[in-house]
């Protein structure tokens, strides 16, 4: 066990809803939908028709520019439909799951004894390819390159999040197999982040063949961002992959089972959720399989992965790739007669001294999607903004330069270190009521363009 | 809203003055389409609320204290409610010149802009009156705040766009424009028409009295400490009582609404440099005087610290606070001309910021890139 890093900035969100630790039931969903949106920096390729018949784990798409890299499907079945849009750009893929499950067979294989360039090509057939994510800009891993190194978070801070240690549960031999299968595809080694309070309690403190980290702190300490630039902070032309505990033990399963098992448990939760707890599934099922988790879905939103950063997907909507978690919370379109005059408003959650809800410390709130103000320009001070990020950049700056697509500043001010899911805090407590993490994002694309 | 003042319908030249109004009554009942999906009860009215509520006390103590210097002035005997209300009936035409001239720019401005109407105006319009003579006249005031608020923070983008606080920019306007009416002792106190003050009444305030004749002429005068500790000394409106402006420093330190790194820093840049003053014989006034006198406490609490136009990084407020206070009182000793220094001190530092933070970060970040390059 190295040091202990123990970040004092951050901020955790006091909201009602966390999933009881009870998987409440396994879903076989009818249909699974591939998203090619799901992956940033995807130029989707079709390989399939309506009709055709796929097992679990056939390619279903495939990178325009680097047909290796392939996207397969979760399930066996029948492509049902291709869901397009506007100028026929691929939504999704929808595949109808058949009674039976069946696998493409990978083989059984010992990551230990496997060459790069196995653990490679083992990867990119089955579509878990798809699960490394390389920063900078966090997109699709380039299977040219070799990353400095790869980084896990084994402890997630978001709110509501799903507990990892249940999550993998009994999956201890999975995540050293895909511990020692990605080793092999970087010399700077598998870092894991672990939280130091449940460092002893989590199985994963006896994982061989990784480097070890504890961190200890509020939201965003779980952020592998956060850690990745507490450990090795990622300079220009330098990449490092992520790969998130869930997809790890995917990795695992495909050498030690020799198939592409995604299952998943799945953690439904939000204020608005009717019984918050697990669900075992697959990415892409309908969010509609956890129905009776999620009660009535009138008048709520229902997002796929956390609030902070999850995609608000629907009621009709699918789980993304990289989620273990569906938040519902309750549309926030009613008015609020001098809110912002009031002395007290003790169902509003401030992190700020200017309401009274640091007079309650324990409670926990029913929020709702309430922007809570109009939008302004930006009046708060840098430091403001620093106080929920505990990370060394200037989160204000950033975001100016990416406003301004300024290249220049937004790499001196960090933009190879973030992503925006690490300065959602930022825009969580702006009184300004900014889109920090979609300024983030355009000037990520925009960097992208630029540098490419 | 109603459909007319949308865009397209017959009134939407008035849409942000509507819109101003109904998200003054309510919060709207927007919700979040991009990015986090909750988001803190926070947003800029509370910040400007608060920002108000602790200007208050300093607003309340200086009307009475209007009333007081003119019960003093005027030989009569004074009164609290009648001190109280004569302060009111003189500040209160103030208040309605600086907000009906700054929020109708304000308005046609956001209106131009297309763009919610920012409550930045109302912390702005609510300092005004507190910062300037009170027996000012109104068209001044005016012309000032008219120009204030075009030149001071229309033309660059509005509020969070502007490079110096447009209230100090006000009384700067009014002091270069209007040098007689700004300075000497009579305008500190406000008199009714015909009335003249008895002779043993002297208007010049602590600080004038104090850079023409040190000590001696302070005691002459019979200004203690604790009467500029209270505030009961004639001066601007508001920033007379350090006592009434110290309760709202507790209350915008307690909400984080402003730096106290800026406040700290600022009063210990004019203890500093008040204290080398004694040291090298340029003055014989006691360097914590600096604080109580003239507009140094209400200025660092008040108006240094405005988010916008200060310096953004937490190392750039020690130094922007300490530059602030420092220079106000270098102005005060070392400037016969010009008894007051922190009105400009702020606007210097307002200038200054920018290139303060610049320096910070740029020296950060390279410190950063030496460490990384190490490891």
């Amino acid at each position: 066990m190295s040091n202990n890093i123990d970040l004092k900035k951050g901020l955790n969100i006091p909201v009602k809803g966390c999933a009881e630790l009870t998987v409440s039931k396994a879903v076989v969903p009818g249909i699974a939908a591939i998203c090619p949106s799901d992956f940033k920096g995807l130029s989707a390729r079709l390989l399939v028709r309506e009709g055709d018949q796929v097992l679990a784990g056939s390619p279903v798409l495939a990178d325009k520019k680097n047909p290796e890299i392939l996207v397969t499907s979760p399930v066996s079945g029948t492509v049902k439909e291709i869901v397009r849009g506007d100028k026929r750009k691929l939504l999704a893929v929808l595949i109808e799951a058949g009674s039976e499950q069946e696998y493409v067979d990978f083989g059984i294989k010992r990551a230990e004894d496997l060459k790069a360039d196995e653990v490679r090509s083992a990867l990119l057939q089955s579509g878990l390819w798809m699960a490394l994510v390389q920063r900078p800009y966090g997109i699709v891993a380039d299977p040219a390159v070799k990353p400095k190194a790869i980084f896990v978070s084994a402890f997630n801070t978001a709110p509501l999040a799903a507990d990892v240690d249940f999550v993998l549960a009994d999956q201890f031999a999975a995540v050293q197999a895909g511990v020692n299968a990605l080793a092999k595809l970087t010399d700077g080694g598998v870092h894991v982040s672990l939280e130091s309070s449940k460092y002893s309690s989590s199985p994963l403190h006896k994982l061989e063949n990784a480097v070890l980290h504890t961190f200890s702190g509020k939201h965003p300490a779980g952020n592998v961002g956060v850690q990745i630039s507490h450990i090795s902070p990622i300079r220009k032309e330098e990449t490092v992959w992520t790969i998130s505990p869930v997809l790890l033990a995917a990795v695992g399963k495909l050498f030690t089972k020799g198939r592409l098992d995604l299952t998943r448990k799945v953690a439904v939760t939000g204020p608005a959720a009717a019984s918050p707890a697990y669900i075992e599934t697959i990415p892409g099922a309908p969010v509609k399989a956890a129905e009776a988790l999620i009660g009535s879905t009138e008048g709520v939103r229902i997002v796929s992965g956390d609030i902070l950063s999850g995609k608000c997907v629907g009621a009709e909507g699918y789980l993304g790739f990289f989620d273990n978690q569906i938040t519902v919370l309750r549309e926030g379109t009613e008015k609020e007669l001098l809110g912002w005059a009031r002395p007290f408003r003790f169902n509003q959650f401030s992190s700020t001294m200017s309401y009274f809800s640091w007079l309650l410390p324990k409670k926990q709130y029913d929020m709702d999607t309430n922007l809570h103000g109009g939008p302004r320009a930006f009046i708060m001070p840098e430091d403001y903004y620093q106080k929920v990020l505990p990370m060394d950049i200037y989160p204000l700056y950033l975001t100016k330069a990416c406003l301004a697509g300024d290249i220049d500043k937004m790499e001196k001010f960090g933009i190879y270190e973030v992503l925006p899911e690490d300065l959602a805090l930022c825009e969580y407590i702006d009184p300004s009521k900014n889109n920090i993490q979609d300024i983030v994002a355009n000037g990520i694309d925009l960097m992208l363009k630029e540098m490419a | 809203m109603n459909k007319i003042f949308e865009k397209g319908g017959k009134l939407s030249w008035l849409h942000s003055t509507v819109d101003a109004f109904e998200t003054f009554l309510h919060v709207p009942g927007t919700v979040t389409r991009k990015g986090s999906h909750v988001r803190d009860a926070i947003d800029t009215k509370r910040v400007i609320i608060i920002a108000l509520i602790a200007t208050i006390p300093a607003a309340l103590f200086g009307m009475w204290n209007t009333g007081y210097q003119h019960s003093l002035a005027t030989g009569a005997a004074p009164a609290f409610w009648a001190d109280f209300f004569y302060g009111l009936l003189k500040v209160l035409p103030l208040y309605v010149v600086a907000y009906a001239v700054g929020l109708f720019i304000e308005f046609a401005s956001a209106q131009i802009r297309d763009e919610e109407v920012n409550e930045g105006y109302l912390m702005t319009g609510f300092i005004i009156p507190l910062i300037v003579p009170v027996d000012v006249p109104l068209w001044m005031l005016a012309v000032a705040v008219a120009f204030a608020v075009i030149f001071g923070k229309e033309v660059f983008g509005g509020t969070g766009m502007n490079i110096w606080n447009p209230a100090l920019l006000t009384r700067a306007f009014l002091f270069f424009s209007y040098p007689n009416n700004m300075s000497g002792s009579d305008c500190w106190v406000a008199f009714k028409k015909g009335e003249t003050a008895i002779d043993a009444f002297s208007g010049a305030t602590p600080l004038a009295v104090a850079n023409e004749g040190g000590m001696d002429a302070l005691n002459n005068a019979g200004y203690s400490f604790m009467d500029m500790f209270l505030g009961t000394i004639p001066g601007s409106v508001g920033e007379t009582s350090a006592l009434a402006i110290l309760l709202g420093a507790v209350i915008l330190i307690w909400t984080g609404v402003a730096s106290w790194k800026i406040m700290v820093s600022s009063v210990a840049g004019g203890l500093l440099v008040g204290w080398l003053g004694t040291l090298c014989g340029a003055t014989d006034v006691p360097c914590w005087y600096h604080l109580v006198m003239g507009g140094f406490a209400f200025g660092t609490v008040f108006m240094a610290t405005d988010p916008v136009t200060s310096a953004q990084t937490s190392c750039g407020k020690w130094i922007y606070g300490f530059l602030v206070g420092a220079i106000a009182v270098i102005v005060r000793l070392f400037n016969p001309g010009y008894a007051e220094g922190m009105m400009l001190a702020i606007l210097l530092g307002n200038t200054f910021a920018p290139l303060i933070d610049h320096c910070v970060v740029s020296a950060h970040l390279s410190k950063k890139a030496k460490k990384v390059n190490i490891a």
